[in-house]
């Protein structure tokens, strides 16, 4: 006789944990409905420039159809380590310093698995990308929330730091230019949170896929900060920047050991990033950054334009240095983000993302994503305006 | 010409329909000062005008016929080739006209209501000019991209509605 699973040891302890996306259950809901204008859509609006698509196809032309090196294709680990270079000053040996992953979202959940022992406490600063915090505790870590706020403009604070930190401290998740709120730290800001990281020795995994994204001042990498190279891991790819969210090719750089560690893991479970991808990305390297300055040219514009428009309809609204979402606090209304959102949607069909799906400090905000049209930005502003005053 | 102005450009190229105070709010200025800005440009003939792209082949009944002619010409002492440039554009049939190098000298553009219209602009008009020395006509069949602009319905957004 076989005895049945019981269904509650059916899946793993660590899954159970977990919540279903709060992103998951709005977007099951504005899917149900005809003629939304969406600002919920976190990815850019412009097709993969031609020159990029082009390589990719001539890529499968030229039967490039099988394994790349675990790590990725050297010519694009170099491209990669010299594009870094180049925009942010920041050096990286291509032999064992780089590998190229499937999305930075894999390039995440392998830096969390390559260095988390079970119990280690790992500090995600919020609010932040949805998925830090549930990454961390698939590795057997456990998430501590540290809730940034519009008041300090969403940045991270030494104090707030100290504060969290506990001897079973590992690690701390950095997300900067931010996913939701666009906010961005300064090198004098990070220089503050590097010395307590070095104090308490400590990693840092450094989520930079909105770096170029970044509209006043020059992006600041904490890697750049003396001896902080040594304990970062710089977290990125090409979705953001080259507008390749489909094409699931990011990458991730570190000390060699870390990335050894993470190339174990890589190896067993993603093998290598798409072939043909890859030569795309090496492609846009190479030939794709006059269309990121044009893409983020535009990114600024319309931050320019839905920044001032919130504010005129009476709608408060830090303004963004980075990242393409606006994220207005919505505390006026009384109403929770979600509620906010819900009735938003249902009344003039615009769908927001409720700013408490991305953790602590979000509540009373609504993400609002600006990589869409120009028009759609005008009639989202208008409605969302109309739906203010019925309140 | 300082950033602002370039970007204001740019902005007005992709489109001219854009009002004042939306440009201010994306270029980051107020709405006088943008507002002076196009006025400047205009009158220093920076902006030259303000067109519409229009697929005239989904308007049945406006149907036109355009041809690309490459035209050889006998420059001119002292003017060169800008005298008969002149002769040529000033006709309103001409939409465009081009100075080349290589294997012709002038590219002109011409767009009319049928086919015999244009043969009869290159045989009357034309060819008939002193220092016109041979022309050659390419009839345009298909309009894929004018002006930057792609022709066609391909610009669907295909992003799901909500993504992290």
């Amino acid at each position: 006789m076989t005895a049945k699973l019981k269904k509650s040891i059916r899946t793993s302890k660590l899954v159970n944990e977990i919540q279903p996306s709060g992103i998951r259950k709005f977007f099951d809901l504005a899917t149900s409905m005809d003629n939304i204008i969406s600002l919920g859509v976190g990815e850019p609006d412009f097709i993969t420039p031609w020159v990029i698509r082009e390589a990719c196809i001539s890529s499968l032309e030229r039967g490039y159809t099988s394994y790349t090196a675990n790590a990725g294709m050297y010519e694009l680990r170099v491209g990669i380590a010299n594009y870094l270079r180049k925009q942010f000053q920041l050096s990286y040996n291509p032999d064992e310093e780089i590998i190229v992953t499937v999305g930075a979202s894999e390039a995440i959940d392998i830096a969390l698995r390559a260095i988390i022992d079970p119990g280690d406490e790992v500090i995600v600063v919020e609010p932040t990308f949805v998925s830090y915090a549930p990454l961390v505790t698939l590795s057997g870590g456990k998430p501590i929330s540290v809730a940034t706020t519009v008041e300090s403009n969403f940045r991270l604070t030494p104090t707030q730091l100290i504060n969290a930190i506990t001897p079973k401290t590992k690690a701390i998740m950095l997300s900067f230019p931010n996913n939701p709120t666009g906010s961005t730290m300064t090198s004098e800001e990070l220089l503050e949170i590097a010395k307590i990281v070095e104090e308490h020795d400590l990693i840092v995994l450094s989520d930079e896929i909105y770096a170029e994204m970044t509209y006043d001042g020059k992006h600041a990498s904490i890697a750049n900060i003396k001896d902080m190279r040594e304990r970062t891991i710089i977290i990125s790819g090409f979705s953001k920047a080259f507008a390749m969210t489909g094409w699931r090719l990011g990458f991730v750089t570190g000390p060699a050991d870390i990335i050894s560690a993470m190339l174990k893991i890589h190896q067993y479970s993603m093998m290598c990033a798409p072939t043909m991808a890859q030569h795309a990305a090496i492609e846009a390297l190479q030939n794709g950054m006059e269309d990121v300055r044009k893409m983020v040219q535009s990114y600024k514009q319309r931050r320019n334009y839905i920044v001032k428009s919130f504010q005129e309809i009476g709608l408060p609204c830090h303004n963004p240095g980075g990242a393409f979402y606006a994220f207005p606090s919505i505390k006026g209304t009384g109403l929770t983000s979600e509620k906010f959102a819900e009735q938003l949607l249902l009344e003039e069909r615009v769908a927001v993302v409720p700013g408490h799906v991305f953790g602590s400090g979000g509540e009373g905000h609504i993400r609002c994503s600006y990589a869409t049209s120009l028009d759609n930005l005008k009639e989202a502003v208008t409605r969302i305006g109309r739906f203010m005053e019925k309140l | 010409m300082d950033e602002k102005d370039q970007e204001i450009l740019h902005l007005i190229e992709e489109n001219a329909r854009i009002s004042v105070a939306e440009l201010a709010k994306m270029v980051d200025l107020s709405v006088e000062e943008t507002a002076l800005i196009i006025k400047e440009l205009e009158e220093r003939k920076v902006i030259l005008g303000y067109a519409t792209v229009i697929d005239w082949t989904k308007v049945t009944s406006t149907e036109t016929v355009t041809a690309m002619i490459d035209v050889k010409v006998t420059p001119k002492r002292g003017v060169g080739f800008d005298d008969v440039a002149e002769r040529i554009y000033r006709f309103s049939e001409v939409r465009a006209l081009y100075l080349m190098s290589g294997a012709y000298d002038l590219s002109v553009v011409i767009e009319g209501k049928t086919m015999n219209e244009v043969a009869r602009f290159v045989s009357d008009k034309l060819s008939t000019i002193d220092s016109v020395i041979s022309t050659t006509t390419h009839f345009q069949l298909k309009k894929y991209k004018h002006d930057g602009v792609t022709f066609g319905d391909n610009d669907r957004d295909h992003r799901i509605v909500i993504t992290p």
